[in-house]
């Protein structure tokens, strides 16, 4: 059962990393307006730029 | 040439650069928001354009200096779109603050819950199988490793609101919460430290995420109306007319006014302030403040209220501070005595928990006290003891009423009607008598035209064309109610007082008084109708045609009324106006019980003599004359054109041009409030069932975690049955009228 010793906070790591990474996307605004978000993926204004 | 607009209020400065806030109408695709933002960013100066889609807002930033707010405002109608600035409540933006915060903590609790249960199932299952004590201790430290501070962090809503109700020696729903999470963390961590086979860890945890859903869902919907309500707000935002220093005249946003002001205000536009006229005589119709329709004569010295429209002579006034008037002032009073009666009305959630905090904390003492006579140890009975406390897991209760608020104001949402107040849902559901105001509620705001049967189409359409190039009020509601094709004729000239003429196909026609038009006298009977009925005629040629126009009841008001008196509520009209215009709407609506002539003390004292019999009162006004009444009634509804004052006072503000959301807010008033004490009841009985288990010492964390979620989800799943029946008024409503479904549109409700 030694291989808890590590396997366990590895896992609790790997969450925490995902929490961290929500908390930084809602500060980041990310979560402001999310039916624009649903929009602006389908703009193609990128290409634009390109050509 | 356009007087210059200064719309410096609304813009805020920050180290260089100036950033402004837009409600902007008809966004309504992708297409939108590349339009706007590409069309923006192109115009040197500015620096960032941001649409927000969810709140059909737009924000822009621009080098101080480069532009004027009004440059971005008339780009946007280059654009294609209408724009109106705001300045975001401070409210507003302390409830995004808030929510932020509640999905913070939500995410914590979340990554705890789940992390927790990860350990905490191979325990459960481990019990019967080989898992080393020295393992579970492991897993158990583990766990008080991460709901500690995940509890410190993510509990603190609860806490904080607990200690609040504590100090000012009240219970909440929020004190039973705490104690319960507090006392369960303690007892695990004690129990860990004696390597005992069982520890809370994650009943504590599981409860506050299951709590910060409902609030943060709770949070949500309420921050979408007001969202809403902000834009509504940010739309009607009226200009006013200021003289500046020098004398010319610049267009200020109302907000902008002070006292001492000196404004113009010209013909059929509203007064935008309260103050005193010092130049000019005109009419003013105040029925957006008294309920009054006939006009009233106004020179040099009278008082004028905002909201008042100005029908005939250009008024020049200065404006006075907030309560001055006379009328103000009784207003401003009764509205502070009645406010503060109200405040003394209990939500039926914080009753809930009165009677529940001291009964399970109570039962929890009792529990261990019997254990202890019944010769166990003192630590088992403690043990036991917390174990009750954890299982009547308030968590169902907690859940059981902002489960149904939550779905209960997305359903009036989606029948149009914006609620102020949390509590309002179950308010509504409490409502027998309903009181109306009649002018602006009964009635539409504005006049209408009343015999559009009997006349000319095509002489209509004339006449409303016409009518587009005069100011005049009831040419104004004529031009609305009628004109098709929205463009004015060529060469038209107003005659202030008498009317406006142009040629239309090389002859003259003209719209305005009878006598400008070359009538005599009136044919009887056109008068007669209602007394409160205007006449304007309209001459082209030797052709002739006479317009009623007057307030007319809303599309719908004939069958909302029998509606709500088929299902019971017993119905009163309060009005303001003469009784010879309130009669004929009574007597048309079927509804015996009615009064005129009312002031706003009157009406107050009306609707606590129906509180006095035992009534339970909703009242629906509009004039700045209602805001006292709809602040003493138990519950409150206005139209959205209601003076601002009355709206800030209703607990709800209901859209478009039709009666129908206040039947609709009272039937899905009446089911949230019945499921709420549904799920109150279901509460009672989880409770009734699990408290028996856990006195007698039956309960493992195992137990505890499947009951609670068991719960919550049994009350939460209730709850959305709250959308269902809403429906069938709108059904009711839309059967009897057609107008109803536009309201929507005109909001760009997502």
């Amino acid at each position: 059962m030694s291989v808890l010793a590590y396997l366990v906070p590895i896992a609790l790591l790997l969450g925490l990393t995902g929490l961290v990474a929500f908390l930084w996307s809602l500060r980041s605004g990310q979560y402001d307006d999310i039916e624009g978000a649903a929009l602006r993926v389908l703009q193609d204004d990128d290409i634009d730029q390109g050509a | 040439m356009p007087e210059p607009l200064d719309l410096s209020i609304f813009v805020r400065r920050d180290g260089g650069i100036s950033h402004l806030d837009l409600a902007v109408e008809g966004i309504g695709c992708a297409g939108c928001i590349r339009k706007i933002e590409g069309g923006l960013k192109h115009i040197p100066g500015i620096v960032d354009a941001r649409v927000n889609f969810t709140n059909r807002r737009l924000a822009v930033d621009w080098h101080d200096g480069a532009l004027k707010a009004g440059d971005v405002i008339s780009a946007l109608e280059r654009i294609g779109y209408r724009s109106h600035p705001f300045a975001p409540e401070r409210a507003e933006t302390d409830e995004a603050r808030h929510a932020r915060r509640l999905l913070q903590c939500l995410a914590v609790a979340g990554f705890a819950a789940m992390n927790i249960m990860l350990l905490s199932v191979p325990v459960w299952s481990g019990a019967a199988a080989d898992m080393t004590p020295e393992t579970r201790d492991f897993f158990h430290w583990l766990s008080a490793l991460i709901a500690l501070p995940a509890a410190a962090y993510a509990g603190q809503p609860f806490f904080r609101s607990a200690l609040t109700a504590l100090r000012r020696r009240r219970l909440n729903m929020d004190v039973p919460i705490s104690l319960g999470v507090l006392l369960a963390l303690a007892m695990s961590l004690l129990e860990t430290a004696r390597h005992a086979e069982h520890a809370y860890f994650d009943s504590a945890v599981m409860l506050l995420f299951f709590l910060l859903c409902g609030r943060y869902l709770d949070h949500a919907m309420r921050r979408k109306t007001r969202a809403v309500a902000g834009n509504l707000a940010a739309m009607k935002g009226e200009l006013a007319h200021r003289f500046a220093d020098g004398g010319e005249l610049v267009a200020v946003p109302v907000a902008a006014l002070t006292p001492g002001d000196r404004l113009l205000v010209r013909p059929g536009e509203r007064v935008p302030a309260d103050g005193t006229v010092i130049s000019g005589a005109s009419e003013l119709d105040d029925s957006l403040v008294t309920g009054e329709t006939a006009r009233r004569p106004v020179a040099a010295g009278d008082g004028v209220y905002a909201g008042s429209v100005n029908y005939f002579g250009a008024l020049t006034m200065r404006v006075s501070a907030a309560g001055t008037g006379t009328l103000i002032d009784e207003v401003e009073r009764l509205l502070a005595k009645a406010v503060t009666a109200r405040s003394r009305h209990l939500r039926l959630a914080d009753r809930a928990a009165q009677l529940y905090a001291p009964m399970v904390h109570a039962t929890a003492a009792l529990t261990a006290i019997g254990w202890l006579i019944a010769g166990a140890s003192l630590h088992d009975a403690i043990i036991t003891a917390i174990a009750v406390l954890i299982v009547t897991c308030p968590c169902a209760l907690a859940l059981a009423i902002p489960a149904v608020q939550v779905v209960g104001s997305g359903a009036l949402f989606r029948a149009g009607v914006i609620l102020n107040a949390g509590d309002a849902i179950e308010r509504l559901g409490e409502v027998d008598t309903v009181v109306l105001d009649k002018t602006g509620t009964l009635t539409l705001p504005e006049p209408q035209l009343a015999n559009a049967a009997d006349l000319d189409p095509d002489m209509i359409q004339k006449a409303a064309r016409l009518a587009l190039s005069s100011r005049h009020p009831l040419a104004a509601a004529l031009a609305r109610a009628a004109a098709r094709e929205r463009v004015p004729y060529s060469d038209a000239l107003e005659e202030p007082g008498l009317g406006v003429r142009a040629p239309i196909d090389g002859v003259e026609a003209r719209l305005g008084s009878l006598a400008f038009c070359g009538i005599a006298a009136p044919p009887d009977g056109l008068c007669e109708l209602e007394p409160a009925t205007t006449l304007i005629a309209f001459a082209h040629g030797d052709r002739h045609a006479l317009f009623a126009l007057r307030q007319t009841l809303r599309p719908d008001a004939v069958a909302i009324t029998k509606a709500l008196a088929e299902r019971g509520f017993g119905l009163r009209i309060l009005s303001g106006d003469r009784p010879q215009a309130v009669a004929p709407i009574a007597a048309r609506l079927g509804i015996a019980q009615w009064q005129a002539a009312l002031d706003p003390a009157h009406k107050i004292a009306a609707i606590e003599a129906l509180k006095a019999a035992g009534h339970r009162v909703l009242m629906v006004g509009d004039g700045l004359n209602d805001a006292p009444a709809l602040a003493a009634a138990h519950v409150s509804l206005s139209p959205i054109a209601a003076a601002h004052i009355t709206q800030a006072h209703a607990d709800a503000v209901f859209l478009g041009d039709a009666l129908a959301p206040v039947l609709r807010a009272l039937l899905i008033g009446g089911r949230a409030r019945w499921l709420m004490r549904q799920n109150l009841w279901l509460a009672v009985v989880y409770n009734a069932l699990a408290v028996p288990v856990a006195i007698a010492g039956f309960i493992t964390p195992l137990l505890a975690a499947i009951a609670m979620s068991g719960s919550s989800l049994l009350v939460t799943l209730n709850a959305l049955r709250a959308r269902g029946r809403g429906e069938e008024g709108a059904a009711v409503a839309a059967r009897e009228d057609a107008v109803t479904p536009s309201l929507h549109s005109a909001v760009t409700v997502p």
